[in-house]
This record gives structure tokens, C-alpha cells and sequence, in this order.
């Protein structure tokens, strides 16, 4: 099929393209519209097509055609209706008080742990990239807690925090009652504090190598010019790390509104009286142990679009001159 | 060439949301000539060492005698929950013929699944289930009145205390005094004060839906005279005896008596409480702690044979996908009959759901007098009850339950009542 023809028959959806000059001066075919200039550079990112299409799209999809269906998991083979309910499902999930909790709780744990990450990061960061002696051993030592399991890691913890544990024996007459993880005003606060612990290490990991790619030049040129080191710092090494500040950020929040195995291990299953539930968590509750996979994809489904918006916001904040 | 990306995901996407909407419609063996497969099948059983000792031991004596009808056995794959790991199964197809650790309390949803067989339309199915369990077979039938497990094993929740710290606690260790609710409660001050240990007892603060049956359901079926948490489709807690086991709970938590932060160990084997309430199975890990053994309290004080508690069973489901169910049936006979009953409780010192078992194993207990109060109690259980969602229901009680009485928000009476009332509603939808 010619691109004479293709024109002849007017403008539409695809056909405008069809009249796009190719490199060269060149006319696009259909053939190469749909398939590009290189076809066998579609057959080569097929697997990966695949893989997304897989494990990304599929489920997605899935989630989301559930969330306006009344369904529910079943056996091969076993045919029960699924009908559509519209914004039922969503309807169920926002006015069920405990789901409306998890979100103000995660977005509790963001607003803490967030910041402590970003800032304790780059602070962290900083150090480790001007230390000359022991830098090996503590570049690593602030890496192990990121790869331990959290199940250890979490042990530790309920010990340290706990009633009796080391952190209420220093502080005494100061000590929280009831305890850290059982308190209705820390817990949240201490799954946040644990989590930036966590993953301090893979965060600080992020900084250190967009730092160690930041121009010598550029700083000897602010010393030649007279700046302090904060003012070098502030002109210099911050917007030289800009990209790797929106990457941390986002993926802080992103991990962060996925909160799942802490309020599930560390506070014993949301508690205390359900101030450390989740959307999550919550997920987990309806749609694996109570068989309600539709309300849980509503859940999904909103919370997916929550981490968009949050994310689309900080990303405009962070990449802001 | 990112739009050509784009189509291919979008069309693959399709192509696998379509196949997995169209599924589903396959043709199905006639139920009956699936009843009437033979061949061979797989079995789960639980990772508990004991039980993975019974069942290979029952395993290999059915397979000696059935070269034709080969069983395979194996553990319960590893996940959070046996429950999820069933669940999954059934969504997958891939479940074994027969599972051996069937909880109760899944058995609606899983039903509502279609991932179980019911195992009254096997020709001699009820018959056989009722009269190996006795009258206590019917809390184990389904809404519709048919049964989707059989009652295979329960460990009957009892009060198991630390002579050692009830000594050191200046109480009798031999006969405390736990019978009513005012000497449970002057006994368990009596631990605290005396720092015999820092809990008088420590059951599971946490919020899992499940938690709820090892502090206030074993108390509850005692006050109660053996109710149900639900019976004909109503919540029967919020009347007095759940208020009184309620209240006491309450006190418990109020006095510090017992532990409201979750506890990774076993407090009781770690000396941090001086009582806990189990059943038998905790009786091997209890070797070296010198122990004794108390029905559950109750508000006035009740003769032990008058006591009931709560069953904690664990069931015996066969799972849809079995395509030889006759061999499924027989061998399901076969390991609940008598002798591997007897096995069973040999082997684990957990307690077949079989009527009359002090009478059909007398030698055992002649042997084994600390499981002989425990076979005794078996006699008097509650389960859950077996309602349409069984798991949220639970988990609406945990999360009342921990509010009003770990936490001593609110008023009691009314916290119940108002739970009473989810539940009416839980229970009512399909």
C-alpha cells in the first residue's frame, strides 16, 4: 500500500503519520509505521515486552477490572457469576473507617520517614565520601541492616523497644507507658524510625556515587571564588545531586506507602487497636485471609493513584530550580 | 519503535486478560464417577515433627496393601499461613487430594470457593463422619447442613500452670486455687506480687483474627455451657457470660497481670508467666518445666466434667481438584479408623475427634496420665462456627476485643454489643 493511497483517503488516526517524511526524505509505509525502522529491534525487546506485559500490565489490569466486579478467587473450572458493580467496591472501601485510618497511618509514616531518609542519607553520604580511614568497613556497616531480613531485624528491634528493652532502661522516668510499639502514639513513629534505618544503607549507596560524580573542578573553582564550604556545598554539591535527590525521594515514598511487613511483624498485626494498619496491610486482611479480592484491588487501585499523585508532586518540587 | 512497544504489551496484555476471563468453562468428570476413581493420590500433612511421623507411618501402611493406589504424602508447603497456602492451591488447581490440616474456621471460604469435595455425598459419608465423632460431629457441618471436612484432631485448650513459680508464688502448686474467677484472679496477683514471675499469664496481645480463641472463646464456651461464638445466625456473646469473661480480661490487662506487647519467645516455657492456656500439643515442648494442668476458669466455679472449652481442631478436607477420589475416600477411612486413631494419638498426644476416646484407648491413658484430663475436656469442645466469613468475623471480634479490653477503651456491654451486631451482619451475606 502505497503512501499515495493511504493520503487519498484522507486524514485519521494513523493515516496523518503515514504522511511523515522518513529520514532521508523518505515516505513511512504502514508497514513501517506500525513495526518502526528497525523490526528486529521489536523482536529483540519482545521478551522483555512479554515479561512486563507479564508480571506489570496483566496484573494491573486485572486489579482493576476486579475492583468493579463482585469477584472473588475460585477453582479451575468452577463457574460463578462476577458481576460488574461499578463504584461499589470503592464505595465499601471509602467509608469503611479502618481503611480510611490505614491511609492518614502511612501517610503519618511518609511525612517521617521521608524527610529522616533524605536527610540522613545525603548527611551520611557526605561523611562517607570525604572519610579517608575505615571507609570500606562503614560503607558496609551502614549496608547490612538493608540486606538482613527483616524478620531478624525485626526481632532486634521488638527487644530493643519493648517494655523492659535498652532504649526505655536509658530513658528512664522518660520512658513512653505503654511501650513504643504498643503506644498509640508511637508506633507508627517507630516503624518509621525502623524503616529509615532499614534502608539508610541502599539510600546512602544512591548519594555516594552521584557525589564521587561530582566535577572537582566545580569546587575548586567556588574556593577560587571565595565560597565557604556550606556556600560550595549549597551552589554545588546539592544541584550536582539533584537527580539523585529525586530518585531517593520517590522511591522512599513509593516503598514507603507499600508498607506491609512491619505493622505485620513489628506492632503485631497493625496494633496497637489498629494504629499502625496500612492500605497494605489492610490489602493483605481482605484479600488474602478473608477472601474479599475485590475490595482489596479497590484498595490497590487507590492507592496506586495516591503514590502518583504524591510522587508527581515531589518529583515537581525536587526538580524545581 | 515506542509505540511498537506499546502495541505489543497493550496486545499481549489483552490476548492474557481475555484467555484468563474465558477460562473456566472446561467439561468436568461427572461428580459421581469422580467419587468412584481409583488411582493414585497426594496428601498434605502438617510440618509438625510428630505429625510428619504419623503420616509417613500411615502412608507406608496403606501403600504395603494398595500397590494400585499409591499415596503419596508430603509436609504443608512453607507460607504465613497454612490457610493461605491452601487458598492459593485451590485458586491454582493445584491442591492434593486430601489436606490434613484443614482449619476449621477456612472451610466456608474455601467452600465458597469450590475448592473443596462434599464429603456427604459419598454413599456412606455422613454416617461415617457421625459416628466416629459422635453429637460433636454437627458443628462441623456447613451452612447447608453437608460436611466439607471431617473432624479429625483437637487439642482442647486447658490452664497450664508452673508449679516452680506457683511455689515461689506461695500457692499450693499441687491444687492452686483457679476455679472461679475471684481465685483465678487472687492467684494471679499473688505471681505478680511475689515476682514468682513478672505475668501471671501471657496470652498473644496481638491482632491476628485467630488470637481470639486462646483468651476470651476457651472462657466463653466454659461460661457458657459450650455455646458457639455464633448460633443460628446470630452473635451469642454479648449477653452475660461474655460480658463476664470480658470483664475479667479486662482486670487482667488493667493490673498489668498480663503482657499487652506481642512476645517472640514461649513465655511460659521462658518463665516470663506463670500460667498459659494450651492444649495438649504444648505438652513435649513442656518436658522439662514441671507442670500441672486446670480446666478454664469460670465466673462462679464448675466441676471439670461440666466445663467445655474450646476444641482448636484441625480437619481432614478433600480438595476438588482430586480426580481419584474414590481411593481419596477410602484412604481418608483408613487413617481415621481406630488403629491410626490410635496411632495418632501415640505419636502426638493429640486427641482424635473420636466419641468416647477415654474408653477406646484406655491403656493409653493408663500410660499416659497427664493427656488423660486433656482426652476427658475432648469430650466438652466448641469450634468456630462454621459461617459465611468466618475470617472477617473473627477478625471484627479481634479488633473489638483489643480496643475495649487490652486497651480498657470504652465500656464493655456496649463494645460488645455493638461487635454482636457486625457479626449478625457478616453472617448474613453469602
Amino acid at each position: 500500500m502505497s503512501a499515495k493511497t493511504s493520503q487519498s483517503r484522507g486524514p485519521g488516526p494513523g493515516r496523518t503519520a503515514a504522511a511523515t517524511p522518513a529520514p532521508g526524505g523518505r515516505r513511512w509505509s504502514r508497514l513501517e509505521f506500525a513495526l518502526g525502522r528497525n523490526p528486529a529491534g521489536l523482536l529483540l525487546s519482545a521478551p522483555y515486552a512479554l515479561f512486563v506485559a507479564a508480571v506489570f500490565v496483566y496484573p494491573i489490569g486485572l486489579g482493576v477490572w476486579m475492583s468493579f466486579h463482585d469477584s472473588f478467587f475460585t477453582a479451575p473450572g468452577v463457574d460463578v457469576p462476577q458481576p460488574f458493580v461499578g463504584l461499589e467496591n470503592y464505595a465499601a472501601v471509602l467509608s469503611n473507617p479502618a481503611v480510611r485510618a490505614s491511609f492518614v497511618h502511612v501517610a503519618e509514616f511518609l511525612v517521617i520517614n521521608v524527610p529522616l531518609t533524605l536527610v540522613f542519607s545525603l548527611l551520611l553520604a557526605t561523611a562517607l565520601n570525604n572519610v579517608i580511614h575505615w571507609r570500606g568497613f562503614l560503607r558496609v556497616s551502614y549496608y547490612v541492616p538493608y540486606v538482613t531480613a527483616s524478620v531478624a531485624t525485626i526481632t532486634v528491634w521488638m527487644f530493643m523497644f519493648n517494655s523492659g528493652g535498652i532504649v526505655n532502661q536509658i530513658l528512664g522516668p522518660l520512658a513512653p507507658d505503654p511501650a513504643w510499639l504498643v503506644s498509640k502514639i508511637w508506633a507508627m513513629p517507630s516503624i518509621a524510625l525502623y524503616v529509615t534505618w532499614k534502608q539508610l544503607g541502599f539510600f546512602i549507596l544512591l548519594f555516594l556515587a552521584a557525589l564521587q560524580n561530582v566535577p572537582k573542578e566545580l569546587h575548586e573553582a567556588a574556593a577560587t571564588d571565595g565560597a565557604s564550604r556550606w556556600q560550595a556545598y549549597k551552589a554545588v554539591t546539592l544541584p550536582a545531586v539533584r537527580p539523585a535527590t529525586t530518585l531517593v525521594v520517590l522511591l522512599a515514598i513509593i516503598t514507603g506507602a507499600n508498607l506491609f511487613t512491619e505493622p505485620y511483624l513489628l506492632t503485631g498485626g497493625g496494633g496497637p487497636n489498629g494504629a499502625s494498619t496500612t492500605p497494605v496491610f489492610l490489602l493483605y486482611q481482605q484479600g488474602i485471609q478473608q477472601g474479599k479480592p475485590a475490595i482489596a484491588s479497590a484498595i490497590g487501585v487507590l492507592l496506586v493513584i495516591g503514590v502518583l499523585i504524591i510522587t508527581y508532586g515531589s518529583r515537581k518540587l525536587t526538580e524545581r530550580d | 519503535m515506542k509505540r511498537s512497544i506499546i502495541i505489543l504489551i497493550a496486545a499481549l496484555a489483552t490476548a492474557s486478560m481475555l484467555a484468563a476471563c474465558g477460562g473456566g468453562g472446561g467439561s468436568s468428570t461427572q461428580a459421581s464417577d469422580k467419587q468412584a476413581a481409583k488411582g493414585p493420590i497426594t496428601i498434605w500433612y502438617s510440618n509438625n515433627p510428630n505429625e510428619v511421623k504419623w503420616g509417613k507411618q500411615v502412608v507406608a501402611a496403606w501403600n504395603a496393601n494398595h500397590p494400585d493406589e499409591k499415596v503419596t504424602g508430603q509436609e504443608i508447603p512453607a507460607g504465613r499461613t497454612s490457610e493461605e497456602v491452601i487458598g492459593a492451591a485451590i485458586t491454582a488447581g493445584n491442591t492434593p487430594d486430601l489436606i490434613y490440616n484443614t482449619a476449621s474456621v477456612a472451610v466456608p471460604q474455601f467452600q465458597k470457593q469450590g475448592g473443596l469435595v462434599d464429603l456427604s455425598t459419598f454413599p456412606d459419608g455422613a454416617k461415617y463422619i457421625e459416628s466416629r465423632t459422635g453429637g460433636a460431629a454437627s458443628q462441623y457441618a456447613s451452612v447447608d447442613g453437608d460436611y466439607y471436612q471431617l473432624p479429625w484432631k483437637s487439642n482442647p485448650v486447658m490452664l497450664f500452670y508452673n508449679k516452680a513459680i506457683m511455689r515461689k508464688a506461695g500457692i499450693d502448686p499441687e491444687n492452686p486455687p483457679l476455679a472461679t474467677y475471684d481465685e483465678f484472679l487472687a492467684t494471679a496477683r499473688a505471681i505478680v506480687k511475689s515476682k514468682a514471675a513478672k505475668y501471671a499469664i501471657y496470652p498473644s496481645p496481638s491482632s491476628e483474627f485467630y488470637q481470639s480463641w486462646f483468651d476470651f472463646y476457651a472462657l466463653y464456651a466454659a461460661e457458657s455451657g459450650g455455646k458457639l461464638l455464633v448460633e443460628n445466625g446470630a452473635a451469642t456473646f454479648a449477653d452475660t457470660a461474655g460480658t463476664s469473661v470480658a470483664e475479667l480480661w479486662r482486670t487482667i490487662y488493667a493490673e498489668k497481670l498480663a503482657g499487652n506487647e506481642p512476645y517472640t519467645g514461649d513465655a511460659f516455657l521462658d518463665g516470663l508467666t506463670g500460667m498459659v492456656l494450651a492444649g495438649p500439643w504444648a505438652i513435649e515442648s513442656y518436658g522439662k518445666t514441671d507442670w500441672g494442668v486446670a480446666p478454664v476458669p469460670t465466673s462462679a466455679g464448675m466441676k471439670p466434667e461440666e466445663t467445655y472449652t474450646f476444641a482448636d481442631s484441625k480437619n481432614v478436607g478433600m480438595y476438588s481438584s482430586s480426580k481419584n477420589q474414590g481411593t481419596a475416600w477410602e484412604f481418608l477411612k483408613f487413617s481415621t479408623s481406630p488403629e491410626q486413631d490410635g496411632a495418632l494419638l501415640e505419636t502426638t498426644g493429640q486427641m482424635p475427634l473420636r466419641a468416647d476416646l477415654t474408653k477406646a484407648y484406655p491403656e493409653y491413658f493408663t500410660k499416659h496420665p497427664a493427656y488423660k484430663m486433656f482426652a476427658e475436656q475432648a469430650n466438652r469442645t466448641v469450634d468456630v462456627p462454621n459461617v459465611s466469613n468466618s475470617v472477617e468475623v473473627w477478625q471484627t471480634f479481634r479488633d473489638a476485643w483489643t480496643a475495649a479490653v487490652i486497651f480498657g477503651e470504652g465500656d464493655i456491654a456496649g463494645a460488645l454489643n455493638d461487635v454482636a451486631a457486625s457479626i449478625d451482619k457478616l453472617v448474613s451475606q453469602q
